[in-house]
């Protein structure tokens, strides 16, 4: 089944299994699937070091392709797995992956907490705005009024934006891709694996059969220019067919704007540069939505911090320190008052 | 005998003779206000009492609030103990003593007190507002509800004022001492050194601090009272001889105590590092306090955003090869049972401790209770059975622990532990075990990958082989989906299914060779009557059916560990006895489990109160049928 191989040699083929792929033809998780099996390789990872966590759902089918440990679990509770499986063994390279329903309703206070917590492990949240695998529900990232078989006249729910909930949770690394991007997703995903901490990954996926089409109005090849704009840490953030739109953080409103580069005065002094360590500035970029700003793509936050478990063995290494000699069980249970009968 | 025979008097005013008594065994129990440190007071005596040789066992009884209104009855905490010169099991059904420190701890447990025994109060916190809170209408002490009592009134709050004023401590901060002398006062009457109290005040406070001052002084000052009281003659000093204990080296051990070491012990003669993941929960919380201190035996502990998450986390551990713990209560382990479903579908090791408490739903969250073993055995979707072991008394709690990890990773399942809250938080005499007193059962991960996969099944025991994430040549993909017998893919094929269900089942079922054959606890194989029990009631139902024997009844005692698999041989045991009467505290849990497995007609002690089983009822039951 598995054939020991030189990491230095592996291709994307070395990271997929012999399974047949299950999901619906024309689905954007092949074309993750794809992104990931050819990113693994260029980052010199060890398939045998590498565990794909997921919960339930299409986006939950992944680790069954992938040619590294997996682990299937339930409903929501993957990043609680994969809080474990890092604490067991921190030298694993952990990837959680999850759809929009799994991450974000039932599994709301895990996601919540594996990123303040700040676990090494890359989170990827493929967000088809749907509950896919059981028939096309409305999921928290549906847009209002979206009709679905639970809801006929339309969602009353006001959605989530996940990059913005993850910001919030106080995430040290936010980033967004589209499934059918490949080069720029790719890019992503090496910079969420380099990131030593919590990385979330949110990438935009179609569900061609209960959702198909929803993010047209910014994927379509037509309008992608005009409505996403590719953040670069660094550089001004600008956007447009023709290069020429920015977005501008206005003094007097404290909101973005979008302005066009040669009118009403606005010139490229007036545009953002990009600082991916300013927690205000991703926030902003990750609550940017159509029609009157773009969809922000790239690394939106990037402020490391001390990983979980990296804490977690500082403080044991600490207390071992501290002890004289590797715990001795007799001496603890002797430990305190005893005394003898004779 | 107890003190019945020597204090029956009804009348306070006669005087007892100041000759020492010889008693072999006394129930006293400390009641107070849970801002007094009836706790400590309790522990304390109890270590006293058990550096002394006598046999113990404890039971505190703490409301479930962290501190409630000063003076309240729901505020009042209390610690029963029961030591003697005999072999003590439970902590015994009545009090003989009772220490009051307030009205409203004279309330809630002058009912409980045997008649004729004896109260002693501290009168300086009887006052009229104490008396109106506590919910007496009139001073009992002017009226006569406490009749049937003997009565030392003393002004335990004066005398602490008084002792502590030298050091310029604050009236509120002299009460706190109330305990203190109280504790002194005790210590005299049945002759223990003060010295145990005095050290461990001065370590915990520092010998200079005004707080440990102040409490020496009340100490020194209510055992010094004793001595001085005794002259005319309302309290008799009490003997209590020491108990011939097996020779050995001793210490007191609570069941959270003995069952966080257990798996620590069991860890390790499994070779494997653990990773215990819990949530806050009376009266689970210890365990992890505990064993979040053991970080030099190198133990990861983890306190997660939830219970599912604690489970999720455990379970996480122990698919990256580490024994993955889990603890909890009712509430919390039924959040589990999805995740433990995960660990039967999978097949990996995982612990689960759920020391009960009263339920159902929130319940009594300090009162103790056995009535989770239906969930235990039957409490996920689908047909999913997994082992369910229970200890019976706090030191039990240490080699049951120990069983829980041989089992979970020799079997490679999910294994339940049901303690529950009162051996929790109980503590009695324990012979220290060393770790070379047991055989290490070391885990292998497996390496080799020819003819590997994730489900390919050991002969033997039919468990899946466990492998470490990180080893080259084994990668491999698991999940709760069901997945084929040959090839661990996923599968739907309806005769896998059926198979698959079969094997698990045969695995759980299988473990039945590999466990010792049901004992009988005391009496004979075949007669008359046999009172089955499992858990904390060993106590109470040893001595009760030894008590009968002595009167001349055919009853025996079989306590079950074993609940799933039950011994291969309880059936036939069983089927020796005229009658089988389960005595536990649930309506009928056990007994439902038997009468199913066996299809023997038998009966229930069922109690649901919230409080240990006593021996008197179960005496009660045993000459109703015996």
């Amino acid at each position: 089944m598995n054939v020991q191989v030189d990491p230095d040699t592996l291709t994307a083929k070395d990271f997929t299994t012999d399974q047949d792929v299950r999901w619906c033809p024309g689905c954007g998780d092949y074309a993750i699937l794809k992104a990931v099996q050819k990113t693994l390789p260029e980052l010199g990872v060890r398939p045998e070091k590498t565990v794909f966590v997921s919960g339930i759902g299409c986006a939950a089918r992944f680790p069954y392709y992938m040619a590294t440990y997996g682990f299937h679990t339930i409903h929501g509770r993957a990043p609680a797995v994969a809080t474990g499986v890092k604490l067991a063994n921190p030298d694993l390279d952990v990837w959680v992956v999850s759809g929009d329903g799994d991450a974000l309703s039932i599994g709301g206070n895990h996601l919540l907490h594996v990123l303040r917590r700040n676990v090494d492990l890359q989170f990827l949240l493929f967000n088809n705005e749907v509950y896919g695998l059981t028939k096309g529900q409305y999921s928290p990232t549906s847009r209002l009024g979206q009709r679905t078989p639970s809801t006929p006249q339309g969602s009353i729910d006001s959605p989530l934006n996940a990059c913005v909930l993850a910001i919030g949770a106080g995430a040290r690394f936010v980033a967004r891709g589209i499934d059918i991007q490949a080069k720029p997703l790719s890019e992503v995903l090496k910079a969420a694996y380099r990131h030593k901490g919590a990385s979330f990954v949110e990438i935009i996926q179609n569900c061609v059969v209960f959702n198909e089409d929803a993010f047209a109005d910014f994927t379509e090849k037509a309008v992608a220019a005009d409505t996403q704009l590719h953040v670069v840490n660094g550089e001004p953030l600008i956007f447009g067919k023709e290069k020429n739109k920015g977005i501008h953080f206005s003094t007097e409103t404290l909101t973005l704007e979008v302005g066009t580069i040669g009118e009403d005065g606005f010139t490229e002094d007036d545009v953002l540069t990009h600082d991916e360590t300013n927690p205000v500035i991703a926030h902003m970029l990750a609550g940017m939505d159509l029609p009157t700003f773009p969809v922000a793509m790239g690394v939106l936050y990037q402020n490391p911090a001390p990983s979980y478990e990296g804490q977690v063995s500082d403080q044991m290494d600490a207390v071992k320190a501290k002890a004289k000699g590797k715990g001795d069980i007799d001496a603890l249970l002797r430990s305190g008052n005893t005394w003898t009968v004779n | 005998m107890n003190l019945q025979a020597h204090v029956d008097r009804r009348d306070k005013g006669s005087q007892a003779s100041a000759v020492k008594v010889d008693k072999d065994s006394i129930v006293v129990r400390f009641a107070g206000d849970s801002g007094d440190g009836v706790q400590l007071l309790g522990g304390q005596f109890a270590q006293a009492t058990a550096v002394a040789s006598n046999s113990l066992a404890t039971f505190p009884d703490f409301p479930a609030e962290i501190r409630a209104p000063t003076g309240t009855t729901y505020g009042v905490s209390a610690f029963q103990i029961n030591f003697g010169s005999r072999v003590i099991r439970t902590s015994g059904d009545q009090p003989d003593v009772l220490v009051a420190l307030n009205p409203a701890a004279l309330k809630v447990n002058v009912g409980a007190l045997r008649r004729g025994g004896m109260i002693i109060l501290d009168t300086g916190s009887f006052t009229a507002r104490n008396l109106t809170k506590a919910g007496w209408e009139t001073d009992p002490r002017e009226t006569d509800a406490l009749s049937d009592f003997r009565l030392i009134e003393i002004d335990i709050s004066k005398h602490t004022l008084e002792v502590t004023k030298p050091l310029g401590v604050t009236q509120k901060e002299a009460l706190r001492s109330k305990n203190m002398w109280a504790l002194g006062l005790i210590y005299w009457m049945y002759g223990r050194d003060p010295e145990i109290t005095v050290a461990f005040v001065n370590n915990k406070f520092g010998a200079d601090s005004v707080v440990a001052q102040s409490n020496v002084a009340a100490l020194k000052a209510g055992h010094a009272y004793g001595e001085t009281v005794e002259l005319s003659g309302d309290l008799t000093p009490t003997h209590m001889s020491p108990v011939a204990f097996e020779p050995g080296e001793y210490r007191l051990v609570s069941g959270a105590e003995a069952l966080s070491w257990g798996l620590l012990a069991g860890c390790k003669l499994a070779g494997l590092e653990m990773t215990f993941c819990s949530y806050p929960i009376t009266p689970s919380s210890p365990i992890l306090h505990i064993l979040a201190r053991l970080k030099e035996f190198g133990v990861t502990t983890f306190q997660a955003e939830d219970e599912i998450a604690a489970a999720c986390s455990a379970l996480g551990a122990s698919y990256a090869g580490n024994m993955g713990i889990t603890a909890s209560s009712g509430p919390g382990v039924v959040l589990k049972t999805e995740t433990i479903g995960l660990g039967i579908s999978t097949e990996l090791p995982l612990i689960v401790i759920n020391t009960q408490r009263a339920g159902p739903s929130t319940g009594m969250p300090t009162k103790t209770e056995q009535s989770d073993l239906f969930m235990s055995v039957w409490g996920r979707n689908a047909d999913a059975p997994i082992p369910v072991l229970a200890s019976r008394s706090p030191g039990d709690c240490f080699e049951v622990a120990i069983e829980a990890v041989r089992l979970a990773t020799k079997y490679m399942t999910p294994v339940i532990v049901l303690s529950d809250g009162y051996i929790a938080n109980a503590a009695e005499p324990w012979l220290i075990p060393s770790m070379s007193d047991y055989k290490a059962f070391p885990v292998t991960h497996r390496s080799d990958p020819n003819n590997f996969h994730p489900f390919v099944r050991n002969d033997e025991t039919l468990a899946r082989p466990w492998v470490k994430p990180g080893t080259p040549g084994l990668e491999h993909r698991i999940g709760g989906i069901e997945k084929a017998y040959d090839s661990g893919n996923i599968s739907y094929e309806p005769e896998n299914h059926q198979k698959m269900t079969d094997a698990r089942a045969a695995k759980i079922k299988g473990i039945a060779t590999d466990i010792p054959d049901q004992s009988v606890e005391v009496g004979s194989e075949k007669g008359k009557l046999a009172v089955v029990g499992w858990g904390s009631t060993y106590g109470p139902i040893r001595r009760a059916v030894s008590n009968m024997r002595d009167q001349g009844l055919d009853v025996s005692h079989i306590h079950i560990r074993h609940i799933c698999p039950l011994p291969s041989n309880l059936g036939n045991l069983l089927s020796g006895y005229d009658k089988v009467m389960v005595a536990e505290m649930n309506n009928g849990q056990m007994l439902t489990l038997i009468k199913s497995q066996y299809l023997i007609d038998a009966d229930g002690l069922l109690k649901v109160s919230g409080q240990p089983l006593t021996i008197r009822e179960t005496e009660e039951a045993i000459r109703a049928r015996a």
